[in-house]
């Protein structure tokens, strides 16, 4: 699904990822962990599409098309999906029209056919009860005065409507209380399936006992030096990220 | 951010005197008395064009020609002479190569339209425009000129909202039919609050004012209907010297749209108009105006001089009056939607979206004139700003001295899309009472790479987003249009927004 090579990207002239490789198949669930700075939320928002972001070398491929050629917009109505770290307001907006406007841009690059604001409200209720998020919101403007937990779920209530192919979770188990995570978690545990995948960027260990990962990923200064299964969380969460950043770069 | 992107000015008393309106306008709010003067006239009426030029002649002529009555001949002349004594105002924030005003006509009946058989013969690009705009088909045949069939014929439509207008004792026609028909009202109230003296463009209209709308709401009537409908119906060629009166008796209320959102296309390129309002006791009285005048090429080439005089007084207590505006169109825009708040207990409102783009200049906003007791007004201004625009919000708030216990909350929001448009914000105070609460917020950003980013990760493309970032900014004041306009300007903003993002 996902294939990236070598993948080298520059913020305002610093080089921020030197190299990262990476393969996502379908079904599958990728947790990126990595010490404050090490290039995790550059690397959530470069696949995303984010112009600031500046690619120097390497290649990534989505579905057999080379994905850092496509507009955001483009890669988000192929099925990519950001949840973002820190979700944007945009005061006077209904949740629920920017949700509608947003999925019937992708269900006409789809071919698929327009639905209706009842249509729409009815799905839109559906998804808002899976993250335990009060239909309120629906009316509310996007994200604004929402609180930080709220926001987030927010996040996961758009994934949710939307149903990427590969979503990419940016930290969204930050600002969140036990509560709110386990909700968020579990939302994330009923999209899953066979045909999408999960990138889920994350700097704790504890959103992995809920989100049970197929791979964990350690990137440190811009490069992935260590590859594993679950376990790896769990070690690091012991012991730290020290130990690893003493390690060759590897390939995942 | 240049420099120019945000300038705030706090100007002081001295400035304001001259200029944000002439010492003249100030006199407004005393009764004017206005001397006498006869004049006969003997003008031929053979013609149909009044010859290049304005004296006056011309002004017998337009007189004349409408078959008005002396005291309207009278007040006509009497304007013109003070306007030959005035000057062009310079104060706004605005540019444009001198006017030649001998060099224009000043009355000519309306050339019919050619009329068209079908809407396959209508400029495919206006049709797109309409569609985005979601103007219903029979609405979209009227405006481009295309013949309605019989059942939604324009006229018979007209005639069955005149009956149930009528029923209300309700008058609602054309100012030249209001003069023929109501000489009475009209001797009464023209000019009581918008006298011609007010300034250079009011006196301009005062003395060659070529047609418009006149609406009296008797004592105790509610209107029955949005009178927006009836007046898209009937938006025929008014002109470029529109004249507008508006009378609420007491406990009278209506609800006034001015204007279309669809593109109005106009060879005049200078238009002045005159709005009255009047509101007696407990009577209210919601204009709301959708302006989008041609307002140039990319390249700020051609486009309308908008320069509106629009004024209301809440005569008597309780009285209320709210302007709500969207304004998108006009190479220039030079207009500010007032109230004279003298009834005790009387609230003004102003809700205005001022939108440019390309090289569009706008200078807008209000003033509000606390004269009674316990007087409120409200203001909401959004300006957004977008390609190489200027656009000025100029408000004033006067709280005279026997007005206690005023209150006015200001809100003057400046949006920036792009970095070569500039907001600017000149907010008057004249406070001459201590019980006076008086609140004012302002705001300017920059559309945010962020928003746009957010819902372009959606799937939303950046076109798109920014009118929804912009509709939404704007929301607090679609909110106080009608619903059907509401929709409307919502698409009209996307649309005049279009190809601001580079």
């Amino acid at each position: 699904m996902l294939s990236i090579k070598n993948l080298h990207v520059s913020v305002e002239d610093t080089e921020i990822l030197k190299g990262v490789n990476l393969e996502v198949k379908p079904g599958e669930i990728h947790a990126i962990m990595g010490p404050n700075g090490s290039g995790k939320s550059t690397f959530a928002n470069v696949l995303a599409g984010r112009e600031e972001y500046e690619v120097t070398d390497g290649e990534v491929t989505y579905l057999g098309q080379d994905l850092l050629d496509m507009a955001p917009e483009e890669r988000a109505r192929e099925g990519v999906f950001l949840a973002f770290q820190y979700p944007v307001e945009i005061p006077g907006v209904s949740t629920s029209h920017f949700m509608k406007t947003a999925l019937n841009a992708i269900r006409e690059h789809r071919g698929e056919e327009q639905l209706d604001a009842m249509q729409f409200l009815k799905l839109a209720r559906e998804k808002m009860q899976l993250i335990e998020m009060d239909e309120k919101f629906l009316h509310r403007s996007v994200n604004d005065g929402f609180s930080g937990g709220e926001k987030k779920r927010n996040e996961i209530f758009q994934m949710a409507v939307l149903e990427p192919k590969l979503a990419i979770l940016d930290e969204t188990d930050s600002g969140l209380d036990i509560d709110a995570l386990r909700i968020v978690a579990n939302g994330v545990n009923k999209l899953r399936s066979s045909d999408n995948a999960f990138i889920v960027v994350t700097h704790y260990q504890r959103l992995l006992n809920y989100i049970v990962p197929d791979y964990v990923h350690v990137l440190v200064d811009g490069r992935i030096v260590e590859s594993g299964d679950k376990n790896l969380a769990l070690r690091l969460e012991e012991q730290g990220y020290d130990w690893v950043k003493d390690n060759d770069a590897v390939t995942a | 951010m240049s420099t120019e992107n945000d300038t705030v000015k706090t100007p002081q008393k001295s400035d304001y005197d001259d200029k944000f309106g002439s010492a003249e306008q100030q006199e407004t709010i005393e009764k004017l008395t206005q001397s006498d003067y006869k004049w006969g006239f003997t003008t031929d009426i053979e013609t149909e064009v009044a010859p290049k030029g304005l004296n006056e002649d011309t002004i017998r002529f337009i007189s004349a020609k409408k078959k008005e009555p002396e005291f309207l001949l009278e007040w006509r002349l009497k304007a013109f002479r003070y306007w030959q004594k005035m000057q062009e105002p310079h104060w706004p924030n605005v540019n444009y190569p001198p006017i030649d005003y001998q060099d224009a006509y000043y009355y000519a009946a309306p050339k019919p339209k050619k009329e068209l058989k079908s809407m396959d013969e209508v400029d495919p690009q206006l049709r797109e425009t309409f569609e985005k705009l979601g103007i219903p088909l029979d609405e979209q045949k009227r405006l481009a000129g295309v013949a309605v069939d019989a059942v939604m014929d324009s006229v018979s439509v007209a005639t069955t909202f005149k009956k149930e207008l009528a029923k209300h004792g309700i008058i609602f026609c054309s100012f030249s039919d209001a003069v023929q028909n109501h000489p009475d009202l009209i001797e009464k109230y023209l000019g009581s609050v918008v006298p011609y003296t007010d300034n250079f463009f009011a006196a301009l209209n005062s003395a060659v004012f070529s047609d418009g709308s006149f609406c009296y709401i008797p004592k105790g009537v509610r209107c029955p209907m949005e009178l927006s409908t009836y007046f898209r119906i009937n938006a025929a060629n008014t002109g470029q010297f529109e004249r507008t009166l508006i009378v609420a008796e007491e406990g009278a209320y209506v609800s006034y749209l001015e204007g279309c959102t669809a593109p109005m296309r106009d060879e005049n390129q200078l238009h002045a108009a005159v709005v009255e309002i009047v509101a007696h006791k407990d009577a209210e009285v919601k204009y709301s105006t959708v302006q989008n005048w041609y307002p140039g090429d990319k390249n700020g080439v051609g486009g309308i001089y908008n320069f509106v005089t629009k004024r209301g007084i809440c005569l008597e207590e309780n009285a209320k009056i709210s302007w709500t505006q969207v304004e998108t169109g006009s190479a220039i825009t030079w207009k500010y939607p007032s109230v004279i708040l003298k009834g005790d207990n009387s609230i003004g409102e102003f809700y205005s979206v001022a939108l440019t783009n390309n090289y569009q200049q706008a200078d807008t906003g209000t003033k509000m004139i606390h004269l009674g007791k316990n007087t409120r007004s409200t203001i909401i201004s959004k300006g957004i700003s977008a390609g190489k625009s200027q656009n000025s919000y100029r408000g004033l708030v006067r709280v005279s001295k026997n007005a206690d216990n005023a209150r006015n909350f200001s809100q003057c929001d400046s949006l920036l899309i792009g970095d070569k448009c500039g907001a600017h914000t000149f907010p008057y105070l004249e406070i001459s009472n201590t019980t006076a609460k008086v609140e004012h917020e302002a705001t300017t950003s920059k559309i945010g790479e962020d928003q746009i980013f957010y819902l372009n990760q959606r799937g939303i493309d950046t076109e798109d987003a920014i009118g929804m970032i912009v509709n939404g900014y704007c929301k607090e004041v679609f909110m106080e249009l009608p619903m059907e306009f509401a929709v409307e300007a919502r698409n009209l903003l996307a649309i005049s927004l279009e190809g601001s993002v580079g």
